[in-house]
Parts: structure tokens; C-alpha cells; sequence
């Protein structure tokens, strides 16, 4: 016990450099993964209810809807992976939440590192988490006979494009991270938005028999737009203009909600 | 550097709550200063400010000849943080906590783990290490907060109520450590509602009250604040209670509390003893215990701000007793 504290010898310097910065978000990021490892519930989340959703699509839905599972899983995948990149985006705000309400923000805070670091390094992990459910969701598609059209291109292509997407997004999930008193409320906030924002779209069925009104909306839904993009990309189809509107809505997304998220972050830390 | 922690003037509202009024502070290098006051008296405000967590909004501070506003980095390469809030991260191991600020703070992986067994060992959490934090007992828990604080070698350690909600054991284990760390030559700045604590560890204490300091100086100086002594009496049958406090009261001259079975009261003049005893044994009270001793803090407080510290322990001991 006699070397518990005291002899730092530096010098403290005046600000953290970019690269230290960095570095920080890398170990933060680091710590966010391994919590998984301690928390299967996470794992299960992040894998198990993805493929979950193809399968009970593909077989409940896909044989009423496009006549058999195998062509509704051509059209309905793009989609699933859309509704679960936009509820992957809540877990930002839920992890945020948590770490401000169990007190794990102001030990952080206490620390000399980037002010930028706690944040930016849970949005890497959870672009990490999002990184592999994409995959999990294309892999078990392509077992179940989903066919890359495009290639490797189109899905790299999407990769990125829903990575870009659910970047953009995830600053409204800080924003209710921020606001609630307690992580459950993300988690509500999650299901009461983002399910019928989901649902209202073509991700999982052909607009065609939505009445007038709901068409309309359907048309310019952020899920709808993203969808068709990663169906042009992955399977075909006209790509330029939806991935030009995907790129929009998330500018517009960032735009609103970045500085709202900061503004709030601010405030309460 | 002969003071390691000053403020000046601190001023912080909430809405329209002033949790900070006025708060001036200095800290010697190399002791322990207990922040002492009830619930709401602006003891985490203050923490919260000197630790860079906080802006105020008037009045400055600085830690080690730092501004804690201008030169927030600074400050916090020299600090340790424990408290209420300042938690380590309950989805991760021991280690693993140890490690991810040893690696914030700089160290390599290699460094990171020797510094991280080091700490486990010294806090006898070695056989825990590789456990979850989610998974410690409440002694066990602090000690790792408290490790967590320590990684960095910090210079000023601030520990915000460190062992409330503690069992006696556990918080015996808590004090031993703060005095070998300042041994070592760690300043630490404790806040505490437990006047016993205050007592047992700090060199110089500040009472706060409304966000306010009401009085500083060591145990022994507000303890001689309040006149001195304190006349104890407990009854051997509770219902004589009501004719010790008559005789108490009138050899005293001011109004004794009642304290289960026990009456206490004030004396500036030792001399009333023998005065006690006669008045007691003519009124046929039998005594089971009789005595006069050195007010404690917990008289210096109720003297000081006219009400008692001891009703907001227990509320407290409740509310940390459930993890939220």
C-alpha cells in the first residue's frame, strides 16, 4: 500500500491533442464492446432478434404477400435491415442515458481527457454493433437464398450508405438520451417512434393497397427512402436518386438534431 | 504551493435554488478537510465545482495553483473523484474498470495492468477482480470507486460522502485507507453528513449549512465552541425521565434533550455534578448512568445551525441501501 497515490512527476499539459483525443475514443469504444461480454442480453439483442425478424417475415408474411418466402425475402430484406439499423441507433441513447444517470459520465468527465471522447467513442461502438447485424441480417439472408445482384460492390455501396445513415440518426437518440431521466425511457421512446415510423413505409410491404394519405407520407419516409436505395444497391434498380434522398434525410436528420443533441449535452453535463 | 484547494466566493443556482451561496474554502496541502453539513447543504455542489464538473456562477476556485474554470484540464491531471456520481462502470469487471481509466490516463496496456492488480490487491478485491462490478457488496464496491480514483496517482483526492449506506466494518476499512493516503501526501477534501467521521479523519473542518460555510476550524475548536460539556443521565427506569429533566434543566438553566433514555444537556461549569447527584437521589431517581463529557459534533452542529444532522443518516442509509 505505499505506492497508492501521489508522485505523478509531469508537468500537466494546457489541452488534449486531436490524436490523444482519438486514442481516448478508442479505449472508450473498447470499453463499450466489452460490456457486451458481461451482458448476453446485449448479444441477444444484436443477434438473435435480427435473424428472428427475417425468418418470421420471410415465412409468415412472404408467402401472402409476394406469393412465396422466397421472393418476399428479395424485397422485405432491404427493409429489415433499415427498421433494425434505425432501433440499433436507440442503443446510443440508452447507453448514454445509463452512463449519465449511474454517475460512469462524471467519473469520465473527471478525467484529463478529449471532452469529445466519451461520445464519440460509444457512437463508434455502436457503429460497430450496427456493422455486425448488417451482416448477420445479409448472411442469414444469402442462406436463405437472397442473392447479391450487384456484387460485392452493391453491398459494400450499402454498407456504407447505412452506416452514413444511422451515423446521422444516432444524434436523435443522444438527444433523448440526454432529456430522460432514466434509460427505460429511451427504450420507449424507441418502440412508440421508431415502430410505426418503420411500419408506415414500404420496407415490408408494396405500398399499393395503403390508403391515398398514408401513401403519401409512406413516399417521403426516411425508412421508405433508405429501403429503395439498398434494394437498388443490393439487388437492383434505380440507385442515384433514392441514395441522393438517403443522403438528404440524413443531412436534414444531422442538420435538426446534432446541435439540439449538443445543446442538451451541454446543458446537463 | 501551501494551499491545494482555495475558492473564493462560490455562487451556484439551480432555477431558483441556490445550492451555493458564498462558499469560501482553503484546503492545506497534505491534510484532510471534511465538508460537513445535512442533505441539500451544497457539500456535491461544491465537490462538483472544485472537480471541474461544474462551472459556477460567481467566485473562483483552484486546485493545486490551478483554475478550475481557466485550467480545467490541468485540475484534472491532479485530481482523484469518489462520490455518490462519480461511479465506476457496473457492466465491467474490477480489472477491467482499473484498466480502461489507466489506459485513459496514458498508461500503456502493460503499465495499465500492473497499476490495475496493484490497486485490486491493496483493496483486497484481488479475488474479485475478474467479477463484474454489478455483482460487489456495498463495502466492496467503494473500494473499487476509490481504486478507480487512485489510478492516476492524483495529488487531491475528493471522496463525496465515501461511506454512507456503509456497515461499521466497511467504513472502518474506508477510514484506514484515507489515512494511508494521506500519509502518503495526498490532500483529500471529504464531505460528509456523519459528524463522527468528520471527527475521526479531518485535520480542519468546514460546517455548511444553505450552501453556506456557518463555521471552520478543527474538531477540538467547534467542539470548545459550544462551552464545553455535556451532562448525560440515563435513568434505571424510564419512567423517571420527566424528573430528570426537571433536574437537569434547573441545574443547567437551559432545556435538555431527550435521547431515547438518556437526557443531555449543556453544562459550562463542571462543578453542577455533585449539585446533579443530590437533586437527583432527594427526587428517589435511581441512576443507571451519569456523566459528563466533551460535546460531540453532533452538539456543535445542533448549536450551530439549530437543527439536528441525525434524521437526514437514516434517510439516507435507506436510499443507498437500494442501488437505483
Amino acid at each position: 500500500m505505499t505506492t497508492l497515490a501521489v508522485d505523478r512527476p509531469l508537468v500537466p499539459t494546457r489541452r488534449v491533442g486531436p490524436l490523444t483525443g482519438l486514442r481516448h475514443t478508442l479505449t472508450l469504444a473498447w470499453r463499450s464492446l466489452v460490456q457486451i461480454k458481461h451482458n448476453p442480453m446485449e448479444l441477444l439483442d444484436l443477434s438473435i432478434q435480427p435473424v428472428m425478424f427475417v425468418l418470421l417475415f420471410t415465412y409468415v408474411f412472404g408467402g401472402a404477400i409476394s406469393g412465396s418466402p422466397g421472393e418476399y425475402l428479395t424485397f422485405a430484406l432491404p427493409g429489415i435491415i433499415v427498421q433494425n439499423a434505425f432501433f440499433a441507433t436507440m442503443t446510443t441513447g440508452f447507453g448514454l442515458n445509463t452512463d449519465l444517470t449511474k454517475g460512469v459520465f462524471d467519473r469520465l468527465r473527471s478525467l484529463p481527457i478529449a471532452r469529445w471522447a466519451p461520445l464519440a467513442g460509444r457512437i463508434l461502438a455502436d457503429t460497430v454493433k450496427q456493422a455486425w447485424s448488417v451482416t448477420l441480417l445479409v448472411g442469414v439472408g444469402m442462406i436463405l437464398g437472397f442473392r447479391l445482384e450487384n456484387g460485392l460492390p452493391g453491398l459494400v455501396g450499402a454498407f456504407a450508405l447505412l452506416l452514413a445513415f444511422s451515423l446521422a440518426a444516432s444524434w436523435i437518440s443522444v438527444l433523448v438520451g440526454v432529456l430522460v431521466n432514466e434509460p427505460e425511457k429511451v427504450q420507449i421512446f424507441g418502440f412508440t417512434v421508431i415502430f410505426p415510423l418503420t411500419f408506415t413505409s414500404n420496407a415490408f410491404v408494396p405500398t399499393g393497397t395503403m390508403p391515398g394519405w398514408l401513401q403519401a407520407w409512406v413516399a417521403v419516409n426516411p425508412v421508405t427512402v433508405l429501403a429503395d436505395a439498398l434494394r437498388g444497391l443490393l439487388i437492383g434498380g434505380p440507385v442515384a436518386g433514392p441514395v441522393l434522398r438517403s443522403l438528404i434525410w440524413g443531412a436534414v436528420i444531422a442538420a435538426i438534431f446534432a446541435p439540439l443533441a449538443l445543446r442538451a449535452f451541454k446543458r446537463r453535463v | 504551493m501551501e494551499h491545494a484547494i482555495r475558492a473564493e466566493g462560490l455562487v451556484r443556482r439551480f432555477g431558483g435554488t441556490t445550492a451555493l451561496a458564498g462558499v469560501d474554502l482553503e484546503v492545506r496541502a497534505g491534510t484532510v478537510f471534511g465538508l460537513l453539513g445535512p442533505n441539500g447543504a451544497g457539500k456535491t455542489t461544491t465537490v462538483r465545482v472544485l472537480a471541474t464538473l461544474l462551472r459556477p456562477d460567481a467566485g473562483r476556485a483552484s486546485v493545486g495553483g490551478f483554475d478550475v474554470e481557466r485550467d480545467a484540464h490541468r485540475v484534472r491531471q491532479l485530481i482523484g473523484l469518489t462520490g455518490q456520481y462519480a461511479s465506476v462502470d457496473e457492466a465491467l469487471t474490477g480489472t477491467e474498470n482499473l484498466l480502461l481509466i489507466g489506459r485513459l490516463l496514458g498508461l500503456s496496456r502493460a503499465a495499465a495492468r500492473v497499476r490495475a492488480a496493484e490497486l485490486l490487491a491493496g483493496f483486497h478485491l484481488a479475488d474479485a477482480a475478474g467479477r463484474a462490478a454489478k455483482t460487489y457488496s456495498g463495502g466492496m464496491r467503494r473500494r473499487l470507486d476509490l481504486a478507480a480514483s487512485l489510478v492516476g496517482r492524483p495529488q487531491v483526492l475528493f471522496l463525496d460522502e465515501p461511506t454512507t449506506g456503509l456497515d461499521p466494518r466497511s467504513r472502518n476499512e474506508l477510514w484506514d485507507i484515507v489515512r494511508k493516503l494521506v500519509a502518503d501526501g495526498v490532500t483529500v477534501l471529504l464531505t460528509t453528513q456523519y459528524l463522527e467521521e468528520a471527527d475521526q479523519l479531518a485535520d480542519e473542518i468546514a460546517v455548511v449549512d444553505h450552501g453556506r460555510v456557518i463555521a471552520r476550524g478543527t474538531p477540538e475548536e467547534l467542539k470548545a465552541r459550544t462551552g464545553g460539556q455535556v451532562l448525560a443521565v440515563r435513568p434505571r427506569d424510564p419512567a423517571d425521565l420527566p424528573a430528570v429533566v426537571t433536574v437537569a434543566g434547573a441545574v443547567a438553566g437551559t432545556v435538555p434533550e431527550v435521547n431515547q433514555t438518556t437526557v443531555t444537556v449543556p453544562v459550562n461549569d463542571p462543578s453542577v455534578l455533585p449539585a446533579v447527584v443530590r437533586r437527583l437521589d432527594a427526587a428517589g431517581v435511581h441512576v443507571a448512568e451519569l456523566a459528563l463529557r466533551s460535546s460531540s459534533l453532533d452538539e456543535v452542529f445542533l448549536s450551530l445551525t439549530g437543527h439536528r444532522t441525525e434524521p437526514t443518516r437514516t434517510d439516507q442509509d435507506v436510499l443507498e441501501g437500494t442501488p437505483a
